[in-house]
This record gives C-alpha cells, structure tokens and sequence, in this order.
C-alpha cells in the first residue's frame, strides 16, 4: 500500500561495490533533469565545483542525494545505498571538471543591479522588496546559464509552484499578482507593491491562472550584452548570507 | 423519519437493552441519528438518511464544538446512544456527543521495536456490538472494550508485528463476530482476512488471501513467492446481512514494483473477495488488476446497492478502484456488469466484456522509470466513496497524479522493505483532484467539482441532498448532491484525511470531520 512513499527507501543491498559508470548512468536519468546532463547546472546548481556548499564531505553527499535538499531537492529515496553511493562517486568526479567560466565582472554586475532597479522586487542581503524569490543565494542554487536565460526570458525558467494570477472582481477591478496561498474555495495573491488581496472565488467573474507568465520584464533589449554577462557574473556571485 | 422518531427508536434500543445488538446495525437506516458502524451502515454506503441539512440551509453551518489530539487523526467516528467513539493510533475515547468532552480514554503502548512499514501510525476507527467496542492496533492486536468504561474485556494477538503485520483500519462487527484485515503488503507479509468471536475472543476464521499449496489459485504464483506474496486487507469491509457475505478488498502482491520473481495472476491481490460469515470460505472473487506491478491495492470499501440494470434488479457492489476504474458486479456471484475508467490512466485501452482491463505493453516499471497516470495511490485509495440511493450516484474523491516507477531488485528479508522499486511524481507535471459523481450502474461521470490538490479525505452524502467532502488545504465542505455545486465551506486549518460522519445531538443533525490532529463537529 505504501503510503508513505518518503519511507520506501531502504532497499535491498548487494555485494558489489558502489562505482562511478553506474553512478553516471543514474545521474542522466534521475538528476539531470535539474542539474544538466553532464552537471554544468540549470534549475539546479553546476556541480563542477571542488566543495559542494550542501555537501562538504562524502557522508553529508550521500545523504543530501538520498534526502534530498529542502525546498527544492527532491530525494532519490528510489535508489538503494550502493547505488546513491555510485551516484555520489560520480558528482565527486564532477569537482574535478573546471567550473563554470562566466565571462562578466560582477562588481559591474552589482552597479547594474543596482541601475536596473531589481531591488524594487528582490530582496538581497535584507536590501530590497520581498516580492519576488529572494537572491541572496540565488547563485549556490542556479547556474549562469539558467541565471542568463531568466533574465532574457522569465516567464521560461518559473521555480515549482509559481504562478501569476489574474483576479476579476464582480465590479470589473482587476487583481494582478503572484499566487501566495489557495484551497478549492479561496485564492491568496500578493500584488507588486507587495499587498495581500484574499478573494472567494465564488464571488469573483473571473479567476485567470497565467501560466507561463511572469511579472519580471524581460531584460533582454534593456541591457547590453557587457551589462548582461556583469549581471549574470554578479547573481551567480552570490552564494548566501556567510 | 422525522428526527424525533428516530430519536424515540435510539432512546427505545437504549432503555431495552443498554448495548448495541447486531439486529440494531443491520436496520442503522431506521436509526439514522446514530453512526453504528464504519460506513454508517452494512452496505459500506457511508450514507446519512438525515434530512435537516439541505442546500437551503447548510450555509449556516457552524461549529459546534471541536477535541484535539496529540496525534493526527484518520477516524472516522462512531455514535451511539449519546456517545460518540474515537480512536488515534493505539488508542480509544468515549466523547460526550453533545459537548466533545472526554468520558473515557484507553491507551496501548505502542512497542519500541514496532516498525510501520509503507504506511503512517493511524488508525481509522473502531467497531461496536452489544456492550463491547472493538479496537485494531499497530501491534497487530484485537481489543475490546467494555464501552462503558473502556477497560479491557479480551485482547485477541491477530499476528506477529515484527515480520511487517500491523492494522490501522475499522474492524467490521458482524452477528456474533468481529472481522479484522492487516497492513504489511511492502513487508512481504502473507495476508489474510480473519474473523474473532465477540464474547470471547477466539478466532473464529482465517481466510488466506494468497492459496496455500494444493489450493486452488495458488497456482497463479511462481515458485515459493506465494509466501511473501502481499495481499494486504487494510480496509475496512462491507457486509449482506441477508446473503451473509463479507466483501473485502486485497492489496497489491509483493514486491510491489518487481514483479519478475511472482510470474502470473497472483489470486487474490488486487481482489474483490465474498466471504461466508460463518466460515470466512471463498464464495466468488473479482481481480480488478492481475499481476500488478503498480501498488494499485483493491483496499477500498466496497459500496453495495440495488438498482435496475436492463431491466432486471440486481444485487450490485461496485468498487472505484486505485487502478483508475470503475466496476459494477453482481454481488451474489461476481459477475461483470459494467465498468469504465473515473481518473485519469494511462496504463489500460480499457475494460473487455468481462471487466478485465486491457493493459498497454510497456508501462510495467522499469529501471529507467516509466511515466504513468494514475501514481501509486491509485485514482482513489483507502478513504471512502458514498452511495446515496436518492441520486443513484457514487461519489468518489479522485486524485490525478502522473508518476515515474521505478523496477529495482528486491530481497525478502522479514521485518523490512520488500517493495522491489518506486515511484516519484513525474516532473513537470501538475497533481489534481476532484470530487466525482458517477451514475452507480455504469460510471458514466455526472458532474464534479475541482479541489486544488489530490484529496486524501472521504465522502458523505446525506438524504437531505448534500455531499461532504475535505481538503489537503484544510477546507470541508458541502456540495449539492444532484448537481456539485459548492454550498457550504469552513476552512479547519489542517489538511483533511479522514472520512465524515452524520448523527444527531439533541434533535439536530451534526456532521463531524477530523481534520489534522481536532475533531470537529458542525450544526446549524
């Protein structure tokens, strides 16, 4: 019956050792989805690194592959201990690739993020608006790449969960905002000056789901390919409150 | 009935007897202020034929009282003769009905090494007759207790906990017995249904629901897998008083998703099985999904009715099975009567004439996963679906997930995993919900209404032309019977996962939902 799927973990072991061509052919299926197929990132972050910050050792490797990583990360309880140790050996093997060469400055960047007014949404450090994700690690979590495509394209790289919604009241105002919280009868939404509105649904005309949006423009043709790699070197600088 | 006149007949049974005969479940209908077992009545129908809730005037429901737990609650309540009984894992309580205050508690101790293996620590309710409540524990135990103090008359050792048996769910009382099912199917238990004399405890029957050796059925199982071959009962039954069966849903066969080493149709998993109550023998049996591989259990309440069906009546029992499908048989013999996919599946092209669905090559689980609906929790799972024989309809909280399963090697090792893989939610994918109303003889969908994720929590449906329902956001709620339609909701704060219940209190009619760790208990 197996309710508690979390709890279906503890698979049988065999004998052989863990190994890192196994590891590989695990990690293409079950982890590249997020973390690229050959781990240089995208929703999640490269592991072309030498120190993973989530995984400083083998131990805390395993277990973060086997639990996974709140909120985000979600555990591959399918795998049995041989095999997460597989998939661990071969991440390690992925240190020793060089990381991710960005081409900007980001002290540049950080003019630019400045400039371009991004705090008037994010917050970063505890400087700025809370009404988008916050980006004070955002760097520990997405590549450059993945970083560079937001910015170009929003509404392409939306984290789980998110949606914009359109609220049209019986007497035709109309709520934009970021979906906070919803059950079957009622919706919560918090617009862009950062206001909660709670509607019923029964007592709205209409109730649009934009899936695919996203309220952040695109930064595409209002920033220079110069300001566009700085940034991208900047937010993939952050790496969180140390 | 008026429910003043029901009142009379409760306070009647009361004054006469002062317990709960059989003869009193058999005829809960002619009783509707009180809720004498799982699902309100034999018929598994969860069925409230009170009528002072309509969808005139359910919007002014409020709450009347609540209790609160120290641990999350499944129960599903029961009520009788002003008391209302509870249970939690390893324990019961007696509630005052009118108050929600506490008139008695017991407590099991649950063992340090006791494992739960595949399912939370949860028990769904308890079952009554004559003066006795009966209570099934983690540790595989069968209590009664005296209900008007709640100390101890017998406890019955249904099986050993440490291989992987535990039960959570509502035991069935029937004339004189009282009938248990087990948990375990991801231990590599053997499962069985079992049956104990009320007054004394012993067993009365054991039904296997894997053949033994030299039995027939046993046959569909390769080698010595039949004996770590699953076939849960973790839930509850339904009861014909007058053909003397017991329906029971079986669990899926184990390993779960490995199915490699128990080649064939693995009788009597994934099953609808009629026993004999006197003797727990095999009358007729229905296997919705033979040799699953999927975890899709047949542990639903079968739900029985009579209806017309081209002209003839027929003894009906139908079944909206985790599979994803809806079946109607013949409840005298198991005849296929009618059927059709209810939730979203992408494993079958559907039903042939005889009820068996035609399965798509290549969504067995895989070492790379194959991407499937419905997840492994089925197109609905353990908490029950209602028959109102007003509407003729079946409603069923239904839950759409895509999932990815996962085929990995399994070693039987007692006491421990025996799952052979899993399954994760496909990426990419959204998770939906929905209550459903079906036409009870054929599945043909009627309306429904959409719920913001898949639901864990049962339905009610009542003769004043209401249907109960929850959700994992916390919200109960009313909707009209005939068309869906959202009429009354009260958000509770915790996620619901249990079954709703109706009765009366003082004259007025009440609904209670558990919902997280508070029981609460609504009135106008």
């Amino acid at each position: 019956m197996a309710l508690l799927w979390l709890a279906a973990g503890a698979l049988a072991q065999t004998e052989a050792p863990p190994d890192q061509d196994s590891g590989k052919k695990i990690f293409e299926s079950q982890c590249a989805l997020c973390h690229g197929q050959t781990g240089t990132g995208g929703r999640g972050p490269s592991l072309h690194r030498p120190k993973l910050d989530k995984a400083p050792d083998d131990d805390a490797l395993r277990k973060a592959i086997s639990d996974g990583i709140a909120p985000e990360m979600p555990g591959a309880w399918q795998l049995n201990p041989r095999e997460v140790a597989s998939v661990a050996l071969y991440v390690r093997s992925l240190g020793k690739v060089p990381p991710e060469v960005l081409p900007g400055d980001p002290s540049r960047g950080a003019q630019v993020y400045d400039a371009k007014g991004c705090a008037g949404c994010h917050m970063n450090a505890g400087k700025g608006e809370g009404f988008g994700p916050e980006l004070t690690s955002i760097g520990a979590r997405r590549s450059g790449a993945h970083l560079r495509q937001t910015l170009i394209k929003p509404a392409a790289t939306l984290p789980d969960g998110f949606l914009y919604v359109a609220a049209v009241t019986t007497a035709g105002q109309t709520v934009r905002g970021i979906r906070v919280n919803e059950d079957a009868f009622t919706i919560q939404l918090k617009d862009a000056l950062g206001r909660f509105h709670s509607f019923r649904k029964a007592e709205l005309k209409e109730l649009r789901r934009l899936r695919g949006e996203s309220p952040m423009p695109s930064f595409e043709n209002s920033l220079t390919a110069a300001e566009l790699d700085d940034l991208v070197a900047y937010l993939a600088s952050l790496k969180g409150k140390s | 009935m008026k429910w003043w006149s029901a009142l009379l007949y409760a306070a009647a049974w009361t004054q006469a007897t002062g317990q709960v005969p059989y003869e009193r479940i058999v005829d809960a209908p002619k009783e509707p202020g009180s809720w004498l077992t799982y699902s309100g009545n034999y018929l598994g129908q969860r069925f409230s034929p009170l009528t002072e809730l309509t969808p005139a005037n359910v919007a002014g429901l409020r709450v009347k009282w609540a209790h609160q737990y120290a641990e999350r609650l499944q129960v599903s309540p029961l009520v009788a003769d002003g008391v209302m009984y509870v249970t939690g894992p390893n324990t019961a309580a007696a509630l005052d009905v009118r108050t929600g205050r506490e008139l008695w508690s017991w407590r099991r101790p649950i063992p340090k090494d006791y494992q739960n293996i595949g399912f939370g620590r949860v028990n769904r309710g308890a079952a009554i007759l004559d003066d006795r409540l009966f209570v099934a524990t983690l540790d595989c135990y069968l209590v009664a207790l005296d209900i008007k103090s709640g100390l101890e008359r017998w406890t019955a050792k249904v099986e050993d906990y440490k291989p992987g048996y535990s039960m959570t769910l509502a035991p069935l009382a029937i004339r004189g017995k009282v009938v248990v099912g087990v948990s375990g199917g991801e231990a590599g238990i053997r499962g069985f249904v079992d049956a104990y004399d009320s007054k004394t405890g012993q067993r009365a029957w054991r039904f296997w629901t894997i053949p033994g050796q030299g039995e027939p059925g046993n046959e569909t199982w390769q080698g010595e897998s039949w004996k770590t071959g699953g076939g849960s009962t973790w839930v509850t039954g339904s009861y014909d008083p007058e053909l003397n069966l017991v329906y029971w849903g079986v669990g899926n066969p184990g390993p779960d998703w490995n199915g490699d080493a128990r080649k064939g149709d693995n009788l009597y998993t994934c099953s609808l099985v009629a026993l004999d109550g006197n003797t727990g023998a095999l009358r007729w049996h229905f296997q919705f999904t033979p040799h699953d591989s999927h975890d899709w259990d047949a542990a639903h309440v079968p739900v029985l009715f009579d209806a017309e069906v081209r002209g003839q009546k027929r003894k009906l029992i139908a079944n909206a099975n985790r599979n994803a499908f809806y079946y109607v048989l013949d409840r005298t013999n198991g005849e296929f009567v009618a059927g059709k996919a209810y939730a979203r599946q992408t494993w079958s092209k559907g039903l042939d004439d005889r009820g068996h669905a035609i399965a798509i090559p290549g969504t067995e689980p895989s070492t790379e996963g194959t991407l499937l609906w419905p997840n492994l929790n089925g197109g609905t799972v353990w908490f029950s679906p209602s028959y109102s024989p007003q509407t003729g309809l079946f409603y069923v909280a239904v839950r759409e997930i895509g999932s990815i399963y996962y085929k990995r090697e399994a070693n039987y090792k007692p006491g421990t995993f025996f799952a052979g893989g899993g399954e994760t939610m496909a990426p990419g994918t959204e998770e939906a919900g929905f209550i459903r109303a079906l036409e009870a003889t054929s599945g043909q969908m009627r309306w429904e209404f959409p719920l913001t994720s898949a639901p864990w929590a049962g339905v009610l449906s009542t003769a004043g032309g209401l249907v109960f329902g929850g959700s994992n956001e916390g919200n109960v709620f009313a909707l009209d019977a005939k068309t869906g339609k959202p009429l009354w909701d009260f958000q509770t704060g915790g996620a619901v996962g249990a079954n709703p219940v109706s009765f009366i209190v003082d004259g007025r009619q009440y609904v209670a939902f558990a919902a997280s760790r508070v029981l609460y208990v609504f009135g106008l």
